[in-house]
C-alpha cells in the first residue's frame, strides 16, 4: 500500500499502529490509544488531518468555467479566484455522482477534489472545449488543520491566513516554502486547508508542528474525522449516499434534494446554465424527491430506558457506525433509514443523519430508530433535528 | 444585579448545588433568586487566575458524578457543557517504574501483565464486580431515599422498593455491595490482586477527601462514591471540564439565568427568617430583608441548621445529629504554574500523552497507610498521597503556550493540627509536596512559577465549607441515606415550613454531583403543587 508524503512523520506519530486503507494509500484510523482525544484536540484546540489521498483534478484552459459550469451542478461562476465552493456533480437521471470542493486560485483555473477517481469521465465531456484536466493527486500533498487554535496557529506561521473568511482561499509561503491555504474542512469548526507540493510536504509538516507547540496541535484520524463530520452534519460518499455511475438500482441513487444540497439551486430560476441533470433536479425541487436528508436526535430517556429495561448499562459509543438503520412511524411504518450515526459528546446525545419521507421533514417530527439489544429488537424515539448539530461560532466568525 | 420584590424561592450560596437547584426553580416556573455571599460564583468549584495567563482550579478540580439528568433537563449543551475526557491514571512507583493505565483495553491489560500475568483478568473480574455494583447503586443516586422514621404510607412503599430492588440483585452483587459499604478497599483488593502497584493505584480512590486510611474499614465506601460517576457512559471516568469546574459554574450560572433565575453575587445571607415555624424570607448581613415563601440553602448542615436558623427552633435531637455529624477535613490543594511539563524519565519518549489524565502518587498501600497514620496522630503527612493532574494538557486555555498548571490534591491535612496551626504550616505543607514531586518528578522544582497552597482551614475561611470537609460531611455509613445528614430530614425538608436544604450534606452526598440539588428542587416543586 503506498504511503503519503508526510508518512515519515505520521508513521512515528501512530502509536496504535491502526491504518486504514484510502484511496490506494495507508490513512491512520487512529495516533493515539484515545481516539476521543483527538476528536476534543479538533473541538477544543487544534487538530491535523492528512488529506493528501484525495483525488485533485487541475482544471484549466480558456473554456474552463464553462466546462465546469455544464459539468457541476452547483454554479462555479459564483465562486469567484480565490474562493472555494463545496460542489457536487449529477447524472442526466439527476442522480448525484460525487461531491467534492472546488477550488479556484485564479480566474481560469480550478482545482477539484474527489474521494474517487473521476477523471475518465470528466475528459469525457470536454469534446470541443478549450480545456486541460490534469490528475494532480500525487504532486499535490494535503493537510486539513481544524478546531479552534487552527486560525492562532497558521497566523503565526502567514498572518494573512487570519483574514481568510469562510470558503477563501491563499497563496502564501511557510517559510519560503509555497503553500495554499483555504478556509475549509469537513469537521465543522473553524479550519484550513494547506496544499503544497508533494516535495515540500514535511518541511510543512514541520513548520505547522514547531507553531502548533504548545496549542495542543494534535494529528487525528479516521475515526475522530468520521465524528466530527457527522456532528458537522457533512455527508461521506460510501456512507450516506453511493455514486450513481456505479449503482445497479435508482434505489441505490440518490437526488440532491434527497441529500439536502436544495439549497445550492435556490437560485435557479436566475441561473441559464445548462448543466448536467438539471431537468430532473428542477423536478425533484418542485416535489418529485422520494425522501429528504434530516439530522435525528435520539431521545436520551428512551435510550436509557429501553436498555435498562433489558438489563444492559446503556451504551454511549462514540465511535462512529456508518451502516443503514431502519426508521419507523409511530405505527411501525417504514418512514426512512439513517446512514451515520454516533453518540455526540459535544451534543451528549445519540446523533444520526439519516433520509425520510417527506412528510417527517420538519423539525421535532418524530422516528423511531431500530436497535438490536439480546437479539432482539427495540424501538427508540427519536426527534428531527436541525444540522449541522454542533455549529460553533468561530467556525463562521471572520 | 440589586436583588427586590418579593420572591416565590431564594436559594442561599451559588456554588454547584444552590446554582442547579435555582435553574430547576425558575424552570418549574417560580420567581427564583440565587444568592452567593463572595463575588464569584462556584463556592468550591471555581478556576482563578492567580497568576497571569494561569488558570488554577483552587479547590474542586475534576468531574465524574455529574448527573446526566441534569445536563439534558437544564439544556446544559445549549450553555456551553464540555467535559472533556481525563484519558489515562499514571501511578509512579520508587523505583521508577510505574502504571499507565488508559483508554485501550488491550494495551492496560499488557500493562498489567507487566508487573503481574495474574493480575490481568483479575483486573477486568474486578472491574466487572465494581461495575455491578455501582449499577446497583446508581438509581438511589437519583431518588429521594425513604425516611425510616415515618409511617407513612408514601414512605413505607419506599422502604418496600428498596427492599424490591436489593432482592432483585444477584446475590454476588449484594454481598460485595456490603463488603465495599462497610469495609476497607485493601481487603476487598486482597481478593482480586498481588500487585502492589495495582492494589495501591485503585486504593487512593478509597481515601479521597476522609479520614480513612486504605486499610481503615469505610475506605470501600469512598472508593465506590470515587466510581460510581462516568465520563459519557464510560463509567468510573472521568473528565475536566473546559475552563475548570470554574468553567461549568458559568455554565450552570448561564443555564439557571436561562431558565430565569436572577442571581445575585457579593450578598451574603446573616439568617433565614421564620415567623412561627414557618420560613418568610431572609435578611443579608447588610440588613435589608428579601421575602420569600421557600428558602434553600445549600450550605452544609451545620450552616444550615445552626447558624441560617436558630437551633432553638429545631428539635433537639435534630441538632443533636446534626453537632455529631462528622467532617474533620483532611485534604489540602497545592496548585502550581509550571514552566514546562514535569518529567518522568521512564516515559520521557512519550511526551505529553502519560499526563493527560491523573498522576496518582502512592505507590503502595503502606505508603498511603503510613501517610494516614500522621493524620491519626494530628499532623499532616510527611509522605503525602498526591492526586495531581497537569489540566493545561487536556485544556490549553488554561496556561500560556508551552505552560502549565498543576492541580494537586492533598492527603492527609487535618483540619486541627495537634501542635501548630495552618497559618504556620501552610508553606511547610506546600514545601512537603513539592519534595514530594521532586522524588518521582526530577527536576520539578526548577519549573514552579507560582504556587497556591490551600489547607482545610482555607477551604473553611473561602468556601464556608465547616472544617474545610469537601463533602460537606464525611462519606461515613452512619452519615449517607437514611441519615444524611440526620435521620428524618434525609428528604431535603426542614421542620420549618417551607425552609430546604440541598447542599453536599444532604443525600446522595458532595463531589460536583449536582444530585441534592435536583432531588430537592423536585421535592419543592411537589410540595408547593399540594399545598397550591
Amino acid at each position: 500500500m503506498r504511503t503519503t508524503p508526510f508518512y515519515d512523520r505520521t508513521s512515528v506519530l501512530n502509536k496504535s499502529g491502526l491504518w486504514e486503507h484510502w484511496a490506494g494509500y495507508l490513512n491512520a484510523k487512529q495516533y493515539h490509544f484515545s481516539e476521543k482525544q483527538e476528536y476534543f484536540a479538533v473541538r477544543n484546540s487544534a487538530g491535523v488531518y492528512d488529506t493528501s489521498p484525495l483525488y485533485k483534478y487541475r482544471i484549466y484552459g480558456q473554456d474552463a468555467e464553462k466546462f465546469l459550469s455544464g459539468v457541476l451542478a452547483r454554479d462555479v461562476t459564483k465562486c469567484r479566484s480565490g474562493n472555494a465552493q463545496y460542489t457536487i456533480w449529477c447524472d442526466d437521471n439527476g442522480f448525484v455522482i460525487e461531491d467534492g470542493m472546488l477550488f479556484r486560485p485564479s480566474e481560469s483555473e480550478f482545482m477539484l477534489t474527489a474521494a474517487e477517481p473521476n477523471l475518465a469521465y470528466f475528459q469525457s465531456l470536454i469534446g470541443r472545449a478549450s480545456v486541460q484536466i490534469d490528475d494532480v493527486s500525487q504532486e499535490i500533498a494535503s493537510l486539513a488543520v481544524q478546531g479552534p487554535r487552527s486560525q492562532t496557529i497558521l497566523s503565526a506561521i502567514a498572518s494573512e491566513v487570519g483574514e481568510l473568511r469562510p470558503f477563501g482561499l491563499i497563496e502564501t509561503k511557510f517559510g519560503g516554502v509555497p503553500v495554499s491555504v483555504s478556509r475549509t474542512g469537513f469537521t465543522g469548526d473553524l479550519g484550513y486547508e494547506l496544499w503544497v507540493d508533494a516535495a515540500d510536504a514535511l518541511d510543512v509538516w514541520d513548520t505547522l508542528f514547531d507553531a502548533g507547540e504548545g496549542h495542543g496541535l494534535a494529528p487525528f484520524g479516521e475515526t475522530a474525522l468520521i465524528m466530527t463530520r457527522i456532528e458537522a452534519g457533512l455527508l461521506l460518499i460510501g456512507a450516506d449516499f453511493g455514486s450513481s455511475r456505479y449503482a445497479w438500482t435508482d434505489g441505490a441513487r440518490s437526488t440532491p434534494v434527497e441529500l439536502g444540497l436544495g439549497w445550492m439551486f435556490r437560485d435557479l430560476e436566475n441561473d441559464q446554465r445548462s448543466f448536467i441533470g438539471r431537468d430532473a433536479i428542477q423536478r425533484d425541487l418542485d416535489g418529485a424527491a422520494r425522501r429528504r436528508l434530516v439530522g435525528l436526535t435520539l431521545d436520551w430517556e428512551a435510550w436509557d430506558a429501553t436498555y435498562k429495561g433489558m438489563g444492559h448499562v446503556p451504551p454511549k459509543d462514540h465511535t462512529p457506525l456508518l451502516d443503514e438503520i431502519p426508521l419507523f412511524d409511530k405505527k411501525g411504518n417504514r418512514a426512512g433509514f439513517a446512514t451515520s450515526f454516533m453518540y455526540s459528546p459535544v451534543m451528549q446525545n445519540h446523533i444520526a443523519i439519516a433520509q425520510v419521507d417527506p412528510e417527517f421533514v420538519a423539525l421535532g417530527s418524530e422516528i423511531d430508530y431500530e436497535v438490536t439489544i439480546d437479539h432482539e429488537l427495540h424501538y427508540i424515539k427519536s426527534v428531527v433535528t436541525k444540522m449541522p448539530f454542533y455549529d460553533p461560532p468561530q467556525r463562521t466568525e471572520t | 444585579m440589586t436583588p427586590q420584590g418579593e420572591y416565590d424561592a431564594i436559594v442561599i450560596g451559588g456554588g454547584h448545588n444552590g446554582l442547579i437547584n435555582g435553574a430547576y426553580l425558575a424552570k418549574a416556573g417560580f420567581r427564583t433568586l440565587i444568592l452567593e455571599r463572595r463575588d464569584v460564583l462556584g463556592g468550591a468549584a471555581i478556576t482563578e487566575e492567580l497568576h497571569p495567563g494561569f488558570q488554577f482550579t483552587t479547590f474542586s478540580y475534576a468531574l465524574s458524578q455529574f448527573r446526566p439528568q441534569i445536563v439534558h433537563e437544564l439544556q446544559l449543551v445549549k450553555y456551553g457543557f464540555m467535559p472533556l475526557l481525563m484519558e489515562s491514571q499514571l501511578t509512579p512507583m520508587e523505583n521508577g517504574d510505574y502504571l499507565l493505565l488508559g483508554q485501550d483495553e488491550q494495551e492496560n491489560i499488557t500493562e498489567i501483565r507487566r508487573h503481574s500475568k495474574h493480575d490481568a483478568d483479575a483486573f477486568e473480574q474486578f472491574s466487572y464486580d465494581v461495575a455491578r455494583v455501582v449499577e446497583a447503586i446508581r438509581p438511589l443516586l437519583d431518588s429521594i431515599p425513604p425516611d425510616i422514621t415515618s409511617s407513612d404510607p408514601e414512605e413505607l412503599m419506599r422502604m418496600a422498593a428498596l427492599a424490591q430492588h436489593v432482592r432483585s440483585l444477584p446475590p454476588r452483587v449484594v454481598h460485595n455491595g456490603m463488603r465495599l459499604l462497610t469495609g476497607s478497599i485493601s481487603d476487598f483488593l486482597d481478593d482480586y490482586f498481588e500487585s502492589e502497584i495495582l492494589k495501591a493505584s485503585i486504593a487512593a480512590a478509597g481515601i479521597i477527601g476522609s479520614k480513612v486510611g486504605p486499610k481503615s474499614q469505610g475506605s470501600g465506601l469512598v472508593m465506590l462514591y470515587m466510581s460510581i460517576g462516568e465520563h459519557d457512559g464510560d463509567q468510573g471516568a472521568w473528565a475536566f471540564h473546559k475552563g475548570g469546574n470554574g468553567g461549568l459554574m458559568q455554565v450552570l450560572a448561564r443555564a439557571a439565568e436561562g431558565h430565569g433565575a436572577e442571581i445575585a453575587t457579593g450578598t451574603s445571607v446573616s439568617h433565614v427568617i421564620t415567623n412561627n415555624g414557618v420560613a418568610t424570607g431572609v435578611a443579608l448581613d447588610d440588613g435589608r430583608e428579601l421575602k420569600s415563601n421557600v428558602v434553600v440553602s445549600s450550605l452544609d448542615p451545620r450552616r444550615t441548621f445552626l447558624q441560617l436558623v436558630e437551633p432553638r427552633e429545631l428539635p433537639t435531637e435534630l441538632v443533636d445529629s446534626v453537632n455529631r455529624m462528622r467532617f474533620q477535613g483532611t485534604s489540602a490543594k497545592v496548585n502550581f504554574a509550571l514552566d514546562g511539563l514535569p518529567h518522568f524519565p521512564a516515559l520521557a519518549d512519550r511526551g505529553e500523552e502519560p499526563f493527560r489524565g491523573f498522576l496518582n502518587v502512592g505507590p503502595t498501600i503502606d505508603y498511603l497507610e503510613r501517610a494516614f497514620d500522621d493524620a491519626k496522630y494530628g499532623w499532616y503527612s510527611q509522605h503525602p498521597y498526591l492526586d495531581a493532574c497537569v489540566q493545561s494538557t487536556i485544556d490549553r486555555d488554561m496556561a500560556p503556550p508551552g505552560k502549565h498548571v498543576m492541580s494537586n490534591f492533598v492527603q492527609y491535612a487535618p483540619y486541627e493540627l495537634k501542635d501548630g496551626d495552618w497559618d504556620t504550616e501552610r508553606e511547610n505543607l506546600g514545601d512537603t509536596v513539592q519534595t514530594t514531586l521532586e522524588r518521582f518528578f526530577p527536576g520539578f522544582g526548577e519549573l514552579v512559577l507560582h504556587r497556591e497552597v490551600v489547607t482545610p482551614l482555607d477551604i473553611e475561611r473561602t468556601t464556608g465549607l465547616t472544617e474545610g470537609n469537601i463533602y460537606g460531611g464525611e462519606f461515613l455509613a452512619p452519615q449517607m441515606f437514611f441519615f444524611r445528614p440526620a435521620p428524618g430530614w434525609n428528604q431535603y425538608r426542614t421542620p420549618i415550613s417551607g425552609y430546604y436544604q440541598c447542599g453536599s450534606g444532604t443525600h446522595p452526598g458532595g463531589c460536583v454531583m449536582g444530585a441534592p440539588a435536583r432531588l430537592a428542587a423536585s421535592q419543592v416543586i411537589g410540595d408547593r403543587k399540594q399545598k397550591s
